[in-house]
């Protein structure tokens, strides 16, 4: 009983974090936003004479931040990795 | 699993599904998807076909040393084609300064290294959903006869 009430507490704690988390953002599509600046400027204006592709978020996600797609293709190696270290360890 | 529907009904929808997958993939630069969307589609159309039919189909036609030979060499195209960039004299992942030719923009083969590097990631992907599906269905029927 008492494990349980502490473990509603930890949520709770947990939960109000998260929601002042939430209400410091800054206010979505706003001019302002620190998001807002001349990168993404730069992505709109010139990917298409810099990558020579019409899809924006696949000359972002494959040339400008290649380095980081490849950390995500990483992430389905260790998957497959974990997988057989637990099923095939006996 | 014997059920007649769901092998006829696959056995039409496979191969319509692997062409969308193959579209996904190579269109990756020029409309919405890409490798990891497009890969997810071949991988689930591998799934199914080994669902509706068994085991034993589906690794007659992607073998699971393949899937997993298959895994590996998509992300060595991802990272080969990287290091070509070097080689070209640029940084790792270079497109347009390491000199791959950018085409026509709007073309099949225009974006350089983009194209390569989905289609690394489209093997990738497919692969790993493939091996994962493989690896657990494997391990359960390795249980099942244990028990």
């Amino acid at each position: 009983m008492m494990r349980k009430i502490l473990i509603v507490l930890l949520l709770l704690l947990i939960g109000l974090a998260l929601i002042v988390t939430v209400l410091e953002m800054p206010t979505f599509g706003e001019a302002g936003n620190p998001t807002n600046n001349e990168v993404p400027e730069r992505y709109l204006e010139r990917s298409i004479e810099e990558t020579g592709a019409l899809n924006v978020i696949a000359s972002i996600i494959i040339d400008y931040r290649a380095f980081d797609t490849l950390g995500e293709a990483t992430v389905l190696f260790v998957a497959i990795a974990a997988a057989f270290a637990t099923l095939k360890a006996n | 699993m014997e059920d007649l529907i769901l092998r006829y009904v696959s056995r039409i929808v496979v191969p319509f599904v692997q062409l969308y997958g193959l579209y996904v993939v190579f269109h990756g630069h020029l409309s919405p998807g890409g490798g990891f969307s497009g890969g997810a589609i071949i991988g689930a159309s591998m799934i199914l076909y080994a669902l509706a039919f068994n085991l034993a189909a589906g690794t007659k036609k992607i073998s699971h040393d393949l899937s997993l030979i298959l895994e590996s060499s998509g992300g060595l195209i991802y990272a080969g084609v990287g290091l070509l960039a070097i080689f070209l004299g640029a940084n790792f992942l270079g497109n347009m300064v390491a000199g791959f030719p950018l085409g026509t923009p709007g073309n099949l083969f225009s974006g350089g290294a983009i194209m390569l590097i989905t289609l690394g990631v489209g093997i990738k992907v497919a692969a790993t959903m493939i091996t994962l599906f493989y690896s657990l269905i494997e391990e359960e029927q390795a249980t099942d006869e244990h028990h």
